[in-house]
């Protein structure tokens, strides 16, 4: 890209994945940025994206969206799908979201997560010890992405033998949602997301098909027979739902978990003590959804009345984008902010969003993480960075490495 | 000794006393430490136990959830502090400075937090008030003989007030199956504080969980048997409820009955003081040395046109307490005010409720979110053209907006379109609040002008 380019289009650009941040830092300095005619408005100081998140006037709408012209992808007839609670306002998106939750966490079902935790020790175990004696491994390959798949298919009830099928519908879909690629993309890029989402919830029908006749103790059975003072969903509402959960649940957990193992090889005083003390993870994790948070931006809100930040007012229908992964690192907000310091008194973030839309499987997220760095800190014996950076994925939303090749002397018991 | 210098003796080795050890003491405590206070430390309290929360007494505790001897408030820092508990103050000498204590002792200080909090206010007929089976709910003693008499389990619970904490007890009845009667003085429930408008959601509410609720009505005497336990209401509209047990909401009264004659500026509406937490002496002069905090300060507020403002809130306690302690160690310059925005919270029914800013203080409401009907919605309060409050079933997620508009003093009506707006929350409606001058079982904020002292006082101007 040349110089000249906006700082959105360096933003997005691949060539500034692996660090973005003196980007972020040059973008905070115009608060309300709008580079282009026709283009998003980007917010990135701490401060006004929390803000922004609570404001009523925003809103994530799929065909508000669609009107202000940048989301092919959501529009029901494209798909076949209605649009996931994510795409939703209230108060079809509270509907949504309760019903999915009463069978996922308070105050239905409070101890859902943490029951599953002797499952989730139990599955990293396994992936640890397939390291077998190798010299060398990818975080990514052999462990980052197969603990949240296999996570997420047994919490919905997909077969986890199934991963290289759904594989292929995942990935376009998942592509699709980087602004980068979307700008870029040509028809046939955008047939063949929405023709993956639509593949993606029919093959979830036929296993919902067979939940409503023998309910087993997963989340397609529960969202296939709510009954709840919400009522139930219809079944497109359930596919959608699943199509969401499926990705959702563990595109970000890959990157929240190899982000994480990258930042401590980078930082080894504190990865030595997390070796020493697991429950050191918790705070670490928190330190990292500020830090490296696995996702960088959120594009999909638009605004349904004029709205008037420092200054700068920016008109009803349009786009804003808000830059979550800035935000974190608004030094107004935290002392020292380009420091991993997961000792720093007050951790706050907006890894998670904020809102009505914070992440719907925050409580999982966080565990996963924290049994997959204590138990990857305590059993790998002198791991060590063999590329840094390490190449990236794509995707500029959801940010991660691609590959994370580490090197050990082996693996502990 | 310069002030300065005078500040740093204090934090090195000065004597810092705080009486009433709970919420905002404790958190008080706390700060100082945690801002590098290294002198004694010593912490009066009337009750035995260490400092606990009492949000949960009328809530999970109740449902059977938790126990009352196990919501200590988690510590965040440890204080090192002597902790003199189960004592009350009995007294308090400004000029000496020095707290006196009911074991007889004095004890000395250089600053004194003041943290006293409320107490229930009784059923007002002092022999119906000792029957057994008649109780108030503010203290985990309290909480531990309610709840005892729940598991019995009674044949029916009586409440009477239909206030926050009334209307919670009546929740934490109907959701284990107990048989209840609701009396409230006022047109609804909650209305002392949300007004009317949302006072008829929440009579709803409680119909439909099974409350028997009775409004416009008063409780006129409280019946026992020969053994001396209650048995029966009686109302003003002349029914008679049996009943086996009673509990009292009527609200809560200041402990400030300790300062009588100290001078300080405190009476039955709390202690005076300014945006800094020091306490008034009754002529209305400030000091320098005393500190309020919590449920038992009045301060004022510039959001309010600084008229004083008392709140029984949780969060208000904590961030008080936290401005009290720094102030107490900090000169003029570093000291900072308590500006904190009113918010409440409350479960009942299943339903979320939290409210921000002063909603008594409003006079009209407009629902800008979802629909009162499905009782998940949020209502603005608009006072002389601005918003001033906000209150949100089920939807407490969005405050945080309200708030900023009501610090900002944004207009109201609000006239914007919002993501989940109804054709019926298009324009505003009278708030409906009770004539002021009536008692309700107490709402948990209170505003007034009055002098410092609640006193009166003869006006005499100095001549010339
Ligand atoms: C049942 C219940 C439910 C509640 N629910 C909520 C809720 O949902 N949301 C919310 O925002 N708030 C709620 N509150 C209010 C909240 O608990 C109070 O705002 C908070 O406790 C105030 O803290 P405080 O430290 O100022 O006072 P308190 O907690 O009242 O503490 C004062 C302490 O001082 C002691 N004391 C009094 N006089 C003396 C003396 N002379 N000498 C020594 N010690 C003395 C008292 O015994 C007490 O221990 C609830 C309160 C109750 C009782």
């Amino acid at each position: 890209m040349t110089p000249q380019a906006s700082l959105l289009g360096r933003i997005t650009d691949y060539a500034n994945r692996a660090d973005p941040y003196p980007l972020y830092e040059e973008l905070r300095k115009t608060p309300v940025l709008h580079e282009e005619e026709g283009g998003p408005y980007v917010v990135s100081s701490y401060y006004d994206i929390l803000s922004l998140l609570h404001d009523p006037r925003i809103s994530s709408d799929a065909a508000n969206l669609t009107a202000a012209g940048d989301d092919e992808l959501s529009g029901p007839e494209a798909t076949g799908l209605p649009p996931s609670f994510i795409r939703l306002d209230p108060p079809e998106h509270d509907r949504l979201r309760r019903i999915a939750n009463s069978s996922f966490g308070p105050p239905h079902r409070p101890r859902r997560i943490d029951s599953m935790r002797e499952d989730l020790g139990r599955i990293v175990t396994e992936l640890i010890d397939g390291f077998g004696d190798a010299q060398q491994v990818d975080i990514v390959d052999q462990f980052a992405y197969p603990f949240p798949v296999t996570v997420i298919c047994r919490l919905l009830g997909v077969p986890r033998e199934d991963e290289p099928r759904f594989r292929t519908w995942v990935d376009p879909l998942v592509a699709s949602l980087d602004p980068d690629t979307r700008r870029t993309a040509d028809a046939d890029f955008q047939r063949i997301a929405r023709e993956s989402r639509m593949q993606l919830g029919m093959y979830l029908a036929g296993l919902v098909e067979q939940r409503t006749k023998e309910p087993r103790d997963d989340m397609l059975s529960d969202l296939a027979a709510s009954h709840g003072p919400d009522g139930s969903m219809s079944m497109m509402e359930v596919l959608s739902t699943a199509v969401l959960l499926l990705i959702a649940g563990h595109e970000t957990t890959v990157n929240l978990i190899t982000n994480g193992m990258l930042t401590l090889l980078r930082h080894p005083e504190i990865l030595r003590r997390l070796r020493e003390d697991a429950g050191l993870s918790v705070t670490i994790v928190e330190e990292l959804l500020r830090y490296e948070p696995p996702v960088q931006l959120v594009p999909q809100r638009t605004c349904i009345a004029d709205i008037e930040l420092h200054g700068v007012t920016i008109p009803k229908g349009s786009r804003i984008w808000l830059v979550l992964g800035a935000g974190n690192r608004d030094p107004e907000r935290f002392q020292d902010p380009d420091r991993f310091d997961p000792d720093r008194g007050d951790i706050q973030h907006l890894g998670f969003g904020s809102g009505i839309h914070s992440c719907f499987g925050a409580a999982l997220a966080r565990l996963e993480t924290q049994l997959a760095l204590a138990e990857l800190a305590r059993r790998l014996d002198n791991p060590r960075l063999l590329e840094d950076p390490p190449p990236y994925r794509q995707n500029a939303v959801l940010r991660g490495p691609r590959h994370l090749l580490v090197g050990i002397d082996g693996v502990r018991s | 000794m310069p002030a300065e210098e005078f500040h740093e003796w204090l934090r090195r080795e000065g004597r810092i006393v705080i009486v009433g050890a709970s919420l905002a003491g404790l958190r008080a405590a706390e700060t100082l430490r945690a801002e590098g206070f290294a002198g004694s430390l010593t912490m009066i309290g009337d009750e035995p136990y260490e400092p606990y929360d009492r949000p949960p007494l009328s809530k999970a505790v109740l449902l059977g959830k938790a126990s009352p001897d196990h919501t200590e408030l988690p510590r965040r820092r440890e204080i090192d502090a002597t902790w003199r508990l189960g004592v009350a103050a009995t007294g308090l000498d400004m000029a000496a400075k020095r707290v006196r204590v009911a074991d007889g002792d004095e004890v000395p200080y250089d600053r004194l937090l003041i943290a006293t909090g409320v107490r229930a206010r009784p059923w007002p007929k002092e022999d119906e008030a000792q029957l057994d089976g008649v109780f108030v709910l503010r203290t985990r003693d309290d909480a531990v003989r309610l709840q005892r008499r729940m598991k019995a389990p009674p044949r029916r619970v009586f409440v009477i007030g239909a206030g926050f904490t009334g209307s919670e007890i009546a929740s934490a009845c109907r959701d284990q199956g107990i048989e209840v009667t609701v009396a409230e003085r006022a047109d609804a429930p909650l209305v002392g504080a949300l007004g009317g408008v949302i006072g008829t959601v929440a009579a709803e509410l409680q119909r439909d969980n099974g409350v028997d609720l009775r409004t416009g009505v008063m409780v006129t005497g409280l019946e026992g048997d020969s053994t001396g336990r209650v048995r029966a209401a009686h109302l003003s509209d002349g029914s008679t409820v049996e009943t086996d047990v009673v509990v009292v909401s009527l609200g809560a009264t200041r402990n400030t009955d300790w300062l009588a004659g100290s001078g300080l500026g405190a009476g039955p509406r709390g202690i005076a003081c300014d945006a800094g937490c020091r306490a008034f002496d009754f002529r209305g002069i400030v000091t320098d040395d005393i500190y309020v905090a919590g449920d038992v300060a009045r301060s004022p507020h510039p959001l309010f046109g600084y008229q004083f403002l008392s709140l029984e809130h949780w969060g208000n306690a904590v961030a008080q307490a936290e401005v009290a302690a720094h102030n107490m160690i900090s000169a003029g310059a570093d000291r900072r005010p308590h500006l904190w925005v009113p918010a409440f919270w409350s479960s009942q029914f299943g339903v979320n409720i939290k409210s921000v800013g002063v909603p008594s203080l409003g006079d009209e409401i407009m629902i800008t979110q979802g629909s009162l009907a499905e009782r998940r919605f949020v209502g603005v309060y608009g006072y002389q053209g601005r918003v001033i409050a906000a209150v949100s079933f089920d939807n407490t997620r969005w405050l945080e907006f309200y708030q900023r508009m009501i610090e900002t003093g944004a207009p109201f009506p609000v006239d914007f379109p919002t993501v989940d707006r109804r054709p019926e929350g298009r324009k505003p409606v009278p708030a409906d609040f009770p004539d002021p001058s009536l008692p309700t079982h107490g709402p948990t904020v209170t505003l007034s002008g009055y002098s410092p002292a609640d006193r009166h006082l003869v006006f005499t101007p100095a001549r010339h």
